[in-house]
Parts: structure tokens; sequence; C-alpha cells
């Protein structure tokens, strides 16, 4: 089975003051389901940033996708981000574009066909329940719509691996179990490699997976 | 309303920029056909024994543009009374020839000096009158315009990097954001800050078209015509030949800048 990331002694920290992560040692397959969890400020969510090029290792080796993000090139952390989906814990997205642009984004960046673009995001909308609100802003919608386009957009270029940093924290039932939904569908149907960082394991969670948990500053596979 | 918001900033920083520099570039001109015209009424008078040609003129000094033979029939008439006949037709002989000199330049007073003497040292002329005094006065009027307009070019400069300053923190606030999330889906750089280039695109031919109209209104409406009728000036303010592109230019290369340096301070950062 391919490993989509490799992570050999990796350790990450801060402008090279406090080690977040030390040595940690983990890889990952193509198709994985994989939930990281850990305290609060444990570094689940540094480790996650490291995966798409936001925070260069200190040391060891980290290899995403093929591309070693030691020594990486802006060129090459374009291009590997072009193949990722992250959802963030902020939502990050652009407040002065519409929701439906926003969810649009990454197949613009990828270059498709602009309709192709538009079937793509009413086809998402209508997976997150948002279909009659795809010309609002952001800021029109509740913390729980927003998430639900943040992973939209997350999955709108069908990318091979899916980052998501706590996507459904302090998101109520419906929104949280849509995302579960959407990320266990993206896996199973899709065969997207998913890295889901986060603080609570629902219990109703139907797909077969990966646990690696986060424990001062080492990262151990559970199960 | 949103974009509008965002327009308007860098609309309203071009536009004043672009105006104070159609103002400096309007008093440049008017100052230039102030010299070209005292250039133009200024004359030394020289005299001589002999019957000078501008030929024989510009041998003596090359900024000698035209030579005017001056008559002395009417000076001679002034104090005929008191002159027997033969002595006016003796006088009419024996009187040195006067030339008004015109140079192809308002000299300064050194300048001045420097072609008197060299008139003087020449042998063929006998006397010099530049009538210094006035010259000399308008000459430092002169100076003391063009440093004011030199003072306010600099101001003009100061005010334009301050604007821009202003205006670079106020796009780096707006667009900030964007280019970053943009950047975390690996938007390359040209995508990311084609926004910013479009937007500045864009506010530089508004700002243009908005300074060509108050200057055409303000053309239009004749008050500064007047008051260069006034002085004795007949000159153009707005050149449409040349100006709209002159300002175009400035607008695009000041809001290109800008984009740029945007571009390059947001780009390495996630």
């Amino acid at each position: 089975m391919d490993k989509i990331i490799i992570a050999e002694d990796l350790s990450l920290s801060y402008n090279n003051q406090e080690m977040i992560i030390s040595k940690a040692t983990l890889s990952i397959n193509s198709g994985d389901f994989v939930i990281i969890t850990g305290a609060s400020g444990s570094g689940k969510s540094t480790l996650l940033k490291s995966f798409y090029g936001a925070l260069k290792p200190l040391s060891g080796e980290l290899i995403v996708g093929g591309v070693d993000l030691h020594n990486i090139t802006t060129k090459k952390k374009n291009f590997l981000r072009r193949h990722i989906g992250i959802v963030f814990q902020d939502y990050k997205l652009i407040k002065e574009w519409t929701i439906e642009k926003n969810v649009m984004l990454p197949m613009i960046i990828n270059g498709f066909a602009k309709d192709i673009c538009q079937e793509q995001a009413v086809r998402l909308f209508g997976h997150v329940n948002l279909t009659n609100q795809m010309g609002k802003y952001p800021l029109e919608l509740s913390g729980g719509e927003q998430q639900r386009v943040a992973m939209a957009r997350a999955l709108a270029h069908n990318p091979i691996l899916i980052l998501a940093d706590e996507p459904t924290g302090n998101l109520d039932d419906y929104s949280s179990k849509l995302i579960w939904d959407l990320l266990e569908g993206s896996n199973t149907q899709l065969d997207a490699t998913v890295v889901v960082v986060t603080h609570n394991i629902p219990s109703t969670i139907g797909v077969k997976y990966r646990h690696f948990e986060i424990e001062h500053g080492d990262v151990h596979e559970i199960s | 309303m949103r974009s509008l918001k965002r327009h308007f900033s860098l609309i309203t920083a071009l536009f004043a920029i672009l105006f104070a520099f159609e103002i400096l570039v309007i008093v440049d001109r008017v100052l230039s056909a102030y010299e070209s015209k005292l250039s133009e009424r200024y004359a030394i008078v020289v005299v001589s024994d002999h019957n000078l040609t501008l030929d024989d003129f510009n041998t003596l000094h090359s900024s000698i543009k035209e030579s005017q033979p001056l008559s002395t029939k009417n000076e001679i008439e002034q104090i005929e009374e008191q002159l027997a006949v033969g002595t006016i037709d003796l006088s009419l002989i024996k009187l040195p020839y006067f030339y008004a000199l015109t140079l192809d330049h308002y000299p300064d007073p050194d300048e001045l000096a420097k072609i008197a003497q060299k008139l003087k040292k020449s042998g063929k002329i006998s006397r010099v009158e530049t009538f210094s005094a006035q010259h000399d006065t308008l000459f430092k009027l002169l100076v003391l315009f063009k440093w004011i307009i030199t003072l306010l070019s600099y101001v003009l400069f100061a005010v334009t990097l301050l604007l821009i300053t202003k205006e670079m923190r106020l796009w780096q606030f707006q667009h900030h954001e964007r280019m970053n999330i943009m950047s975390l889906f690996g938007a390359p750089v040209w995508l990311r800050s084609g926004v910013l280039f479009r937007l500045a695109f864009v506010d530089a031919i508004f700002a243009t078209i908005l300074t060509i109209i108050t200057f055409v209104l303000i053309d239009y409406s004749g008050w500064i015509d007047n008051l260069m009728h006034h002085i004795g000036l007949d000159i153009v303010l707005f050149s449409f030949a040349s100006d709209p592109l002159m300002l175009l230019t400035i607008a695009m290369f000041l809001s290109t800048l800008l984009a740029v340096i945007i571009t390059l301070s947001l780009s390495e950062e996630v």
C-alpha cells in the first residue's frame, strides 16, 4: 500500500524555541482514515500544519504525497496544497466572497472550467444542506454553517488527502454529524486519505480508523 | 457598496497625487511661458561705430537671436530746436549705430555681465546697456518662483510617499487574509495577487479620468484663461495630447508599484 505521509524522527517547533513535537515517527497509507487526539496544546494542530507545509520541520524527515517538506520550494508547496483539502478550526473563509465562490476556490486554483466549478459547488452545497444560501457571504451564516461551507470547499477539487483540524469543535450536533458523515464518505466512496485532529471521537463513527495520540510531544499509535 | 468602498480609498489617494502633479506641470508651463515672454521682451542696447549685421553679432556672441537697428532720428528731433540745421544733418552722419539685441534665452545676471563684457571687448562695440537693475529684479523673481515649484515638487513627492504607504498598510490589512487563504490552497503568486493588480489597474484608470474631468472643467470655466490673458500669456494649460497619457502613466506606475510591494510582502507567509 502506498504511503501518503511518512514522518521519521520528526521534530517541530515555532521559531526554534520550545519543542512541540519531538522525534515523532509515523506513516499513513493512502486511503487511511486517521484520527489524532491529544490534550489542548499537545501539538495536534502543529503536526497537521506541518503536513501542508505551513510549518517547516526542525529536524527529521517528512514526506507528504511524495514531496519532501524539509527542503520544499514554494512551487512544490503550492503543487502539494492543490492536492490537499484542508478544514480549519476557524473556517478560514474569504469574507468578501460569497460562499459559492469560497467553495469554488480550490477548483479555480486547479484550473477547472467555470461551469464545472459551478456544477460541483451546487452538488456540494446539496451535501452540506446549504443550497438555498449559496449567494450569501460567510458572515451571514452561523458557525456551524460556515464550517459546512469550509467542509464543502475542502472536498471541491476531489483531493487525495483531507486534513481536518478540529472540524467539529463548538458545532451543534446536526453540523457535527454532517461533517463526520462527509469525511467518512470521502474516505469510503472517493478513496481519499483523511486525517482528523480532534479532542473527541464521536461514538457513531462508522469507518475503520487508525488512532494516534500526542502526549508530551510524542506521537504514538493507539489502534 | 463593499466594492465601492474598496476602490474609493485608492482612487482618492491617486486623484490627490495626480491633481497636485498636474498643478505643478501647469505652473511650470506658465513659468516657462513667462520666461520666454521675458526673453522676447528683453533687449540689450549696444552702440557701435560700425554698421553691424546679425551675423556680425553672432560671431561676437552665439546667444544673440535678433538685432534691431534703433533709429536716432527721434532723439535728434527732440533737440532740434537747440541745434542749427546743418548741425542736425551732421549729427545724423556722425552719430554711431544703435542696436537692440534680443537673446535666445533669458540669461542670469552673471551670464548677462559676461555677454556685455564680451561685446565690449570685441572692439566693435563702444557701449553696452543691459538695464541690469530691472533685469536682475525680474530674474530673481523668476528664480524665486522656480524655487517654490521645486520645493512644492519635493513636498508632493513626500506626500505621495505618505499616501502610498498609508494605502499599502490599508491594502495589506484588506488583502492579507484572502491571499493567505488562497496560499493555503496552493494558489500561485499571480493568482493570489490577481485581485490586487485588477484593483490597481481599474483604480488608476478611474483616478486618471477623474483628474482629466476636473482639469477640463477648470479649463472650460475660463477663469484661468482670463488670468493668463491679464498677465499677457497665451498658453495651453491642459494639453489633451500629452497630459492624459502622462497622468495615466503616473497612476499606473504608482498603483502597480503598490500591488507589487503588497504581493512581495505577502508572498511567503504561510
